[in-house]
């Protein structure tokens, strides 16, 4: 049965995933097996995502599934949920700056790839980015940004990092519409991501060294 | 006369409109100007019909650049159209380009504040005073229960569940019933203007259209002044693929990620009743500005946003429609693809030969020449990343390699494959110089 709960969800089908997480729920199953089940599916659905199989639509409907069979399980949680996190990665996009797509694509991938996210939204000013690295000490960091003005509000994070004595603890990775390597050395950052997988391949190598 | 034009082809009307392209109503300011205008739009106009100019046609979308040019901030821009007229003709006269935008891009920050509009952030509205574009708020301004709604009446939903929602100062619009009755007609408008609800509307559209009517005395003047200096414009008719209609502005990424899931044939529905009038209003548009260009925003069928099936099944049909009412009509639609198109190329070079133009940003060049070069007129890909952070000799080169890749045997533009709010004003000129030294045709 979990086998075919992980293939209905990672296929994104809603109405039989639904149906199978209410009876595995009146049948006793624990409410963590199924969450944990679900983060099985969420992964598959982030592999196919990188491989090309699953694009946006997929992600956004995986995402309410994954909502909806939460708001199930939550009544039946005993204990809490400590999952084992590969590492923390504080991620927002750059002040003046209000797009998420890409951002909550990056906050997913990240997620189902095991790390714990700090997703500081959009438009996010400088003091803030430096604030939550002082307080998480996460060792990533990702800049999110779309328009070309990101590439400044880019520098100027990196730079206010610096002048608070903490660049040398993190790595910063950058990412979103018109970003490239040339961008990443002009805000002196220490790598592009070009995509959603990108980012968590830069924060497997930096975290786990590989 | 009606009855004349139909009659005529596709590319007969074509001719007839780049007439009047050719011939705008302006006593140029000299002869050489005159001469100069009509020079360069016939090297447009040639790389469009994929035959070859006498060099490659160089455009430069205006963007916000303008204000940063002049040493203003684009809030300046967006309530000072003194300042606008001044900035607007500065570029105008300093960069030697093709085609030129027109200042209408730079919409009246008093209007919209006046209207209360919710769908753009600006500067100094949502946004930091100094900051250079305005931004797009994206959210379900059309609910996922609605397209019956929109369905059984489009005008009735932009009227009264849209509107509403986009233009606060429209918030009143959403308690009206449906104008069902014809010869109710006059009563329900009656009624509209005695309920005190209302009165705030009207007040606001009296204030609104009299400082609309200020910044277009301002735009139409800027327009013909840089015509009588020699100056074509671009600005035609606008449209959006039926697809980023719905994507963009009514459901938002989300809210159309779960209706392709959802509600896949009420969506599609929408979609083919949506697109008859986007022809029309882009129609319009080309033919007041005596301008046969339609701009085309391509958003949300990138390579990234969805798959190949999902392009062929949501975003093709439609959008083909609409290019091929608009080419049947003679205009030429332009369509400024975000992002990567690269999956997308064998689907869009089902189109007529020599009537459309694909402006790409970060689309392959070498491919796109290849698979539309005997298609389509195509352009674009010096990215904004490149003109923020590269000298102008690197960028003038890299325009080198992009007109000997796709430049030939014409249907080549070099453009930008996006608008830029600043950069180096050398890295702009390096581009004209290297369409005017490379891009010679033999």
């Amino acid at each position: 049965m979990p086998k075919d709960f992980i293939n209905l969800l990672a296929d994104l089908e809603e109405e039989e995933v639904i149906k199978l997480t209410k009876e595995r729920l009146e049948a006793g199953d624990e409410a963590l097996a199924i969450l944990e089940d679900s983060r099985k599916a969420m992964e598959v659905v982030g592999d196919r995502f990188a491989g090309g199989q699953y694009f946006i639509p997929e992600l956004v409907y995986s995402g309410e599934l994954l909502k909806q069979i939460t708001e199930l399980v939550k009544p039946h949680l005993v204990q809490s949920d400590d999952t084992n996190y590969l590492g923390t990665v504080v991620i927002g996009t750059v002040a003046g700056d209000i797009h998420d797509i890409g951002l909550n694509i990056v906050e997913f991938m990240l997620n189902v790839n095991g790390f714990e996210v700090h997703n500081l939204g959009v438009d996010v000013p400088i003091e803030k980015f430096v604030e939550k690295m002082k307080e998480t000490s996460a060792p990533v960091l990702g800049l999110s940004g779309f328009l070309t003005l990101a590439f400044d509000a880019m520098k100027d994070t990196v730079e206010a990092l610096e002048v608070a004595g903490i660049r040398g603890k993190m790595k910063i990775m950058i990412g979103g519409g018109q970003m490239d390597d040339e961008v990443m050395k002009y805000a002196k950052a220490d790598a592009y991501g070009k995509d959603a997988m990108a980012a968590v391949l830069l924060a497997k190598k930096w975290i786990s060294g590989n | 006369m009606e009855e004349k034009w139909d009659g005529l082809s596709w590319q007969e009307k074509r001719e007839e409109r780049f007439k009047r392209w050719l011939s705008p109503d302006v006593k140029f300011s000299t002869h050489q100007a005159e001469k100069l205008y009509k020079e360069r739009l016939t090297r447009f106009i040639k790389a469009i019909k994929m035959e070859k100019p006498d060099r490659v046609p160089v455009q430069i979308p205006a963007g916000s650049f303008p204000a940063h040019y002049a040493g203003v901030t684009l809030r300046t821009l967006m309530y000072d159209y003194d300042a606008l007229k001044k900035a607007w003709l500065k570029f105008i006269h300093d960069f030697d380009m093709d085609l030129y935008d027109s200042p209408a891009l730079i919409f009246p920050g008093r209007v919209y504040e006046l209207l209360d509009y919710k769908l753009y952030k600006w500067p100094g509205h949502g946004l930091p005073s100094d900051i250079s574009m305005h931004q797009f708020v994206e959210d379900e301004y059309m609910k996922a229960d609605e397209y019956d709604a929109f369905i059984k009446d489009p005008f009735d939903f932009s009227l009264r569940y849209f509107a509403p929602r986009a233009w606060g100062t429209l918030a009143p619009f959403s308690t009206m019933t449906r104008f069902t009755s014809a010869l109710g007609l006059p009563f329900q408008l009656l009624s509209l203007c005695t309920n005190p609800d209302f009165q705030p509307v009207f007040q606001a559209f009296r204030e609104a259209s009299q400082e609309l009517a200020k910044w277009q005395a301002v735009v139409n003047e800027c327009s013909q002044l840089a015509k009588e200096a020699g100056c074509p414009s671009s600005a035609g008719g606008m449209a959006l693929a039926p697809f980023d209609t719905f994507a963009d502005m009514f459901r938002g990424t989300r809210g159309i990620a779960m209706d392709m899931y959802r509600q896949p044939d009420k969506l599609l529905e929408a979609l083919e009743i949506i697109t008859p009038q986007s022809i029309e209003s882009a129609v319009a548009g080309a033919d007041y500005a005596g301008c046969p260009m339609v701009f085309i925003p391509l958003h949300k069928g990138a390579d990234n946003f969805m798959s190949k099936e999902q392009y062929q099944k949501f975003y093709w049909p439609t959008f083909r429609k609409l290019l091929m009412s608009l080419i049947n009509e003679g205009c030429v639609p332009i369509m400024v693809a975000d992002g990567s198109y690269n999956e997308r190329l064998e689907i869009i070079k089902d189109l007529p030969r020599a009537s459309v133009v694909w402006i790409f940003e970060q689309t392959d060049m070498t491919k796109a020449k290849k698979i539309l070069g005997d298609t389509a007129c195509i352009g674009g890909n010096v990215t904004a990343a490149q003109l923020y952070t590269n000298t102008p000799q690197a960028i003038k080169e890299y325009c080198r390699q992009l007109i000997e890749v796709c430049g030939k045997g014409g249907g080549y533009l070099l453009s930008l494959g996006s608008s830029v709010d600043r950069c180096n004003p050398k890295n702009l000129q390096a581009i004209i110089e290297a369409a005017k030294e490379y891009g010679v045709y033999k």
